[in-house]
């Protein structure tokens, strides 16, 4: 694939919240690439600073108490990081959107969806009322939702949540961005809306060639969903690879326990469980984050964050097992 | 065959529906739970499985006598429950337990954890202070926490040491049905295994009987001896877990196992999409309530409706197709 389809790049991204406590680093030194077309999972669990990396990247982090340190985000060829906020307002939508977690609360509960997709389509170009209306019906047939003429004047509450969920994808999509960044779209969902959710998205990604981030925290969306795959642990990225050399072959401790850790549908035998908690952000220590609850653990682990090893092509984790200089 | 703990027979709950504000008109019922009947057997663990709205949590609530039934009867030794008054029903009360999903809502933030796991006891049975710290002491200890955690504040924990008190709070009066209300589905993926496999241990250990209600399906595959799946307010299916996970009958069932993620991007497997949503609880549709959705559906679903039959081994199926 050529290099210009790199669609954004985000370089050594350093997202810190400054308050009482001291410095919380939300995501410390965070680097990946997305192509169009291409599916990144970001996987972690509460607090490593995945949905932080996703508001970073839209610019939307809690002010005052959070700042994007250093670290660059380039969407299209064009650096996000110094835009002021006017600027920022074109991008977002048009060229990067967000759908969030939990479909109840991310609708306006006193607008009607029509309204609602009216103002994400009319926001980038001026429409008429009569161009918005057919342009609404377009954007929900587009995310399957039957009769469409129909669902445009129901406010939110009078829908499921699968029915709101598409709404929201397709407020996302309206202003056809380069890329979405969906983070844990499904959690609220049951298992079956689930499975047509997920493969609404796919048919949405190849018809468009949109770029998605999927944020998560559960390994079988990974498996379903993505094409290369980000393992964040506080704060920072510990594993990168593809997905099928993820499963195959995790090489980082703390992507194996992860793995290990989850129930599966056809085994039940004992669960591996992970020891202990992650460290606050705020008291990081100095060497591997993940030492305190590795069972590799040796002295370099504590004193020294590992450097990022190359496990394969396109694969690389950081764990000084993976070093020369290892041995326990 | 162990023994039986508890049974629910022909058990409904109908909520009304009602219009207007003052002369409250009842317009309609929502079927919550409709007509089922399971039992549960002494030290074991039966799994309700299904998606929202399915009637998992009323049947919980039902059996933790926190919802009068419409219908039906739940018996524990052969005593209807509903009948249980003053002394009866505060032993009744330290039998039955409940761990809810959320450790943030369910535990008081204004009580130590010392006062918190040892309610049960103080409320519903005469012990002293000296008894009661003891036992919060031995519990702590069997969940895990360290004797300190009594004189801490519940904010004072992380999720899965909050899931751990609750858990405590639920043994402490030696219950011997514990209702678990989705009892992993809040907590992070590396903790969960940690707290599954700390109520595991807990059956193995005291014997106590789980009535697991959960949506992850692989959840219930790793705890239940049984598994129940439930399709808006009826039982469409029923046998015991590595039966039911194996051979899956019921359509609905195999929509649902087959709508489960799978554990490696290379896994091949039918998904079976099925249209729509599960239509309101108020109207039901006339015959098996699930056939709008069945991919599988014939005449006879649409007006006559299917009951639960036993198709050997123990494995009950609600479909015309076994007929």
């Amino acid at each position: 694939m050529p290099a210009n389809d790199v669609v954004l790049e985000v370089n050594d991204l350093h997202t810190y919240f400054f308050n009482k406590r001291g410095v919380t680093k939300a995501v410390d030194g965070v680097s990946f690439s997305l192509r169009a077309g291409e599916t990144l999972g970001i996987v972690g669990e509460s607090g490593c600073g995945k949905t932080m990396t996703a508001l970073s990247l839209l610019r939307l982090i809690p002010k005052p108490a959070a700042r994007i340190v250093s670290g660059e985000i380039i969407l299209d060829g064009e650096d996000l990081v110094p835009k002021s906020n006017k600027e920022m307002r074109e991008v977002r939508g048009r060229k990067i959107s967000m759908i969030l977690q939990d479909p109840q609360t991310s609708l306006n509960p006193v607008f009607n969806i029509g309204d609602q997709l009216s103002e994400a389509l009319g926001i980038h170009k001026p429409l008429s009322k009569a161009e918005k209306v057919v342009q609404a019906v377009a954007s929900l047939r587009n995310v399957r939702v039957a009769a469409p003429e129909r669902r445009l004047k129901d406010y939110p509450h009078q829908m499921s949540g699968g029915m709101k969920q598409r709404v929201i994808g397709a407020i996302a999509v309206a202003s056809s961005p380069k890329v979405v960044i969906a983070d844990e779209p499904t959690t609220a969902l049951d298992v079956t809306i689930q499975l047509q959710y997920l493969r609404l998205l796919k048919d949405i990604q190849a018809e468009t060639g949109l770029a998605i981030i999927f944020i998560t925290h559960d390994f079988g969306i990974v498996a379903r969903m993505c094409d290369r795959v980000a393992v964040m642990y506080a704060g920072r990225i510990v594993e990168e690879a593809g997905v099928r050399n993820l499963f195959n072959k995790p090489s980082h401790p703390y992507t194996q326990a992860l793995m290990d850790s989850v129930p599966k549908m056809d085994r039940t035998d004992r669960l591996f469980a992970i020891d202990g908690q992650p460290p606050p952000l705020y008291a990081l220590p100095e060497g591997c984050r993940f030492a305190d609850r590795c069972s590799h653990v040796s002295d370099i682990c504590r004193t020294e964050y590992p450097p990022v090893a190359s496990v394969e092509e396109g694969h690389a984790a950081a764990c000084w097992m993976l070093d020369p200089k290892w041995k326990k | 065959m162990p023994a039986e703990l508890l049974r629910v027979e022909n058990l409904q709950k109908f909520f009304p529906v009602t219009q207007g504000l003052i002369l409250m008109k009842t317009v309609g019922h929502v079927r919550a739970v409709d007509g089922i009947n399971f039992a549960i057997n002494e030290g074991e663990t039966l799994g309700l499985v299904g998606e929202s709205g399915c009637g998992k949590t009323t049947t919980s609530k039902l059996i933790l006598r926190l919802e009068e039934p419409t219908g039906g009867h739940i018996y524990q030794d052969g005593k209807d429950i509903q009948t249980f008054k003053g002394q009866e029903l505060k032993d009744f009360r330290t039998q039955v337990q409940a761990v809810f999903q959320d450790p943030w809502s369910s535990l008081s933030p204004r009580m130590k954890v010392k006062d918190i796991v040892a309610e049960a006891l103080v409320v519903n049975r005469n012990v002293t202070a000296t008894e009661a710290r003891d036992r919060v002491r031995e519990v702590l200890e069997q969940v895990g926490l360290a004797p300190e955690a009594a004189d801490l504040y519940p904010h004072e924990f992380s999720g899965g040491q909050r899931q751990r008190i609750a858990v405590a709070s639920a043994l402490a009066s030696s219950p011997k049905l514990i209702i678990l209300d989705e009892p992993v589905s809040a907590l992070d993926v590396s903790i969960r295994a940690q707290v599954m496999n700390l109520l595991v241990d807990l059956q193995a250990e005291t014997g106590v009987a789980f009535l697991l209600v959960a949506h992850n399906l692989a959840t219930v595959r790793y705890m239940a001896h049984q598994t129940v799946v439930m399709y808006l307010g009826k039982i469409v299916e029923h046998g015991p877990t590595e039966k039911l996970y194996n051979d899956p009958q019921h359509p609905y069932t195999r929509a649902l196992f087959s709508a489960a993620l799978p554990a490696h991007p290379d896994e091949q497997r039918d998904e079976i999409v099925l249209t729509g949503e599960v239509p309101s609880p108020i109207n039901p549709p006339p015959g098996c309530y699930f056939h709008p959705r069945c991919p599988v559906a014939m005449d006879r679903c649409s007006q006559e409706e299917p009951v639960l039959k036993d198709h050997g081994d123990n494995h009950l199926v609600s479909c015309h197709l076994y007929d």
